[in-house]
């Protein structure tokens, strides 16, 4: 029987097992909305094209499945673009599927015709325009596996109007063939030997995870090894939850905003241990100056990442996973007859002592007084404790970004969710659509600014639409106060085009919406308001009015060495 | 950076629209350096090979070369430059050939086994094929009778069979 292009694809998305479709529909793409309905996907209708991508996004993350995408050609096509920059920094599996005029036309300058492939072609694992119909399935088959395979990214299907309207015999490959794509999933036995015989006879060892840990499903075995072998652990941005923020080698985030006592480790140690991450500049600081003493032991599944920033003196090409359980293999193979004192290293001892000392200046410390303003780290702390670390956090991007990766202690892996690589503002409310999607039952809560929130504030009306109870929790100090800060310290206090007074009142707004709306204007009242806010089974915005010009600290100037950290 | 040398890399790509876009959009997207380039399609006409004469520290070209990879429509990449390879490239030149120059440009390509490929009252075309060097030998000999116009051809390049 012939299928329409429409009915091709559609088919194609079933049979990948999408349960949900993030998207908002336009001229070229009806056909598909047409037969959405007879099949058993969930559509939501976000409303902008950019959210439709940062949900997906999220949903992907939070789920471990493919985030999925339908939008227009034109300008549905380029709304989606920072969405897709966002996806692709961070690693996300999405297959963003937009419409296109009519072959005939490509080129023409037609009604919302843009080269979508072309802008894309950048900020994409890889992207097709399908010119036939014959060559859909395929294509969308392909479009999958690309998403989910390897070190996971964006891909897009541009698909012209007449062949999503067009008719041909649908079959849909079993296998994909690619002669040019083989990711490497198995680590390299000698390679992990050699990583291994470099972490016994470490002295001052440290693992440096990153979300390559989170996306192959490794938090397992990298607390196991750590363990095991008694080296701390701290983690990136995209690392949270990675390893359990509550144990007692968790040294807390590195980089820019990262403690001080994982920036003092990570500078002072003699092996780093980068286990899916790629050397940031974030988290590396000034290059000459990063780690300098240190033999470094790099495990990533794109070998681009390896050896981009820093040389690497053993690199292992290979999923995270399968790298770390083969380490773990050895250590409990060597170690089995060993006592575990300090450690199979024998003498980590004065490491960890070290490492203690470094702790006891408690970079993440703040006062909250009872008459003074809500401190704004003080929130965050609320809601850790209220969710005991079980909640799915997404968040905006600034200072509200780095308070809730400092001050909740993420335990679990795809529990914390945000725009890391490209700090895409607008990301978090969306974002919590998609992991609410992802997770009905679990309480998600995206911690925001009052600059962030307002980037994709209309998703509201998707939350409220869809029954979504996210809680958005805004941390309002009227300024965009990251860069606020940066004019603070760097710029002499010249605050240029950062103040944000004139905001709307987020409590009406939420209102206006058919959300509710809730305010904590005093220390006392902010538990208050998490509780109730928790209690509700609908969507609720949170406007907590915190101290205007608190900084996030520590800090490292950008460019700096990282032991060149700002504590206050 | 330093130890910047010339590397001549071959890429075996799917002959298909956009490929070479991707290929030289990573190049400007990330800084690196094309000195040169070619594309034909190979004997299977499904595969082209792009010839892209790049240059950096041993750092960089590794990483242009994994970057290489990387991308979905490359198949194979090699570095030519630590092998034994053929290069050539093709130099058309357009040189002033006035009656009391003629000889002497004919007799350069004599030398150089150049070939006139075109000849007007005023001026040859020379058409010269070889190594860079060989290349700008020519140049340098033929310039001083006043060279009109050149266009030349990126560098080609195939390893040299096993003895």
């Amino acid at each position: 029987m012939e299928l329409s292009g429409a009915e091709i694809l559609l088919e194609c998305l079933n049979r990948e097992g999408v349960e949900v479709i993030f998207g908002y529909p336009g001229g070229v793409i009806t056909d598909i909305y047409d037969h959405l309905p007879k099949t058993k996907i969930r559509h939501v209708l976000v409303r902008h094209e950019q959210a439709a991508v940062h949900a997906a996004d999220s949903y992907a993350r939070a789920s471990g499945k493919v985030g999925v995408v339908l939008v227009t050609s034109g300008p549905g096509a380029t709304n989606t673009v920072t969405g897709i920059a966002s996806a692709f920094m961070d690693s996300v599996p999405l297959v963003v599927i937009t419409g296109q005029v009519p072959t005939g036309v490509i080129g023409n300058d037609a009604f919302q015709e843009v080269d979508i492939v072309g802008i894309t072609r950048s900020c994409t694992k890889h992207n097709y325009l399908v010119k036939e119909i014959s060559s859909l399935a395929k294509t969308v088959k392909e479009a999958f596996h690309l998403a989910s395979t390897g070190r996971p990214g964006p891909i897009l299907v541009d698909l012209p109007k007449d062949v999503i309207s067009g008719k041909t015999e649908f079959k849909y490959p079993r296998k994909v063939i690619m002669r040019s794509y083989k990711p490497t999933y198995e680590a390299h036995p000698k390679q992990i030997r050699k990583a291994f015989d470099l972490m016994a006879k470490s002295k001052k060892p440290v693992i440096y995870a990153g979300g390559g840990v989170i996306s192959s499903g490794a938090h397992r075995e990298l607390t196991a090894l750590a363990e095991l072998m008694q080296i701390p652990v701290t983690t990136t941005l995209m690392g949270l939850g990675g390893f359990p923020g509550v144990h007692e080698l968790w040294l807390g985030m590195l980089g820019m905003h990262g403690t001080y006592q994982a920036n003092m480790a990570v500078a002072a140690c003699d092996l780093l241990i980068a286990v899916g991450a790629r050397f940031d500049d974030r988290v590396t600081g000034k290059l000459d100056e990063f780690c300098p003493d240190a033999k470094m032991i790099h495990i990533d599944i794109d070998p681009t990442s390896i050896k981009k920033n820093v040389d690497i003196h053993v690199p292992i090409v290979g999923d995270c996973r399968n790298a770390l359980s083969k380490a773990l293999n050895l250590a409990k193979e060597e170690f089995k007859d060993r006592e575990m004192d300090g450690g199979g290293a024998g003498d980590r001892q004065s490491w960890l002592k070290q490492i203690q000392t470094w702790r006891e200046t408690y970079s993440l410390e703040y006062e909250q007084t009872d008459d003074g303003p809500i401190k704004p780290q003080y929130v965050v702390e609320e809601i850790y404790r209220l969710t005991k670390g079980k909640a799915i956090i997404t968040t905006e991007v600034g200072q509200n970004q780095m308070w809730a990766a400092q001050y909740y202690n993420f335990t679990k892996p795809r529990t914390f969710i945000t725009s890391g690589g490209l700090g895409c503002m607008g990301f978090g409310l969306p974002a919590a659509l998609g992991a609410q999607i992802a997770h009905p039952k679990k309480l998600v809560i995206d911690i925001a600014g009052d600059g962030s929130i307002q980037m994709n504030i209309q998703e509201l009306a998707t939350a409220v639409e869809n029954k979504l109870p996210v809680k958005v929790a805004i941390l309002n100090n009227q300024y965009l106060g990251m860069v606020r800060q940066f004019q603070e310290i760097f710029y002499d206090k010249r605050y240029v085009a950062t103040s944000l007074a004139s905001a709307p009142d987020f409590v009406k707004l939420s209102e206006a919406y058919g959300a509710v709306g809730l305010r904590a204007e005093k220390p006392g009242e902010v538990t208050l308001v998490l509780e109730e806010a928790f209690n509700i089974k609908r969507p609720v915005v949170m406007d907590f009015r915190v101290a205007r010009e608190e900084c996030v600290y520590p800090m490292v100037p950008a460019g700096a060495a990282m032991t060149n950290m700002l504590l206050a | 950076m330093m130890n910047n040398e010339n590397r001549t890399i071959s890429v075996l790509v799917d002959n298909e629209p956009g490929v070479l876009s991707r290929v030289t959009g990573l190049f400007s997207g990330r800084g690196f350096n094309i000195e040169s380039l070619s594309v034909g399609e190979t004997l299977d006409p499904t595969i082209s090979r792009i010839t892209l004469v790049t240059s950096g520290s041993p750092l960089i070209v590794e990483q242009i070369i994994k970057q290489l990879r990387k991308l979905i429509n490359v198949i194979k990449v090699v570095d030519l430059t630590n092998t034994e390879f053929v290069e050539r490239e093709m130099l058309l030149i357009k040189v002033r050939a006035e009656a009391a120059s003629r000889a002497e440009v004919l007799r350069i390509v004599d030398i150089f086994r150049c070939k006139v490929v075109d000849a007007s009252p005023h001026f040859y075309t020379v058409e010269v094929t070889g190594s860079e060097s060989k290349i700008k030998a020519v140049l340098d000999l033929l310039a001083p009778l006043g060279i009109e116009e050149i266009v030349k051809t990126g560098k080609i390049a195939i390893a040299r069979s096993r003895k």
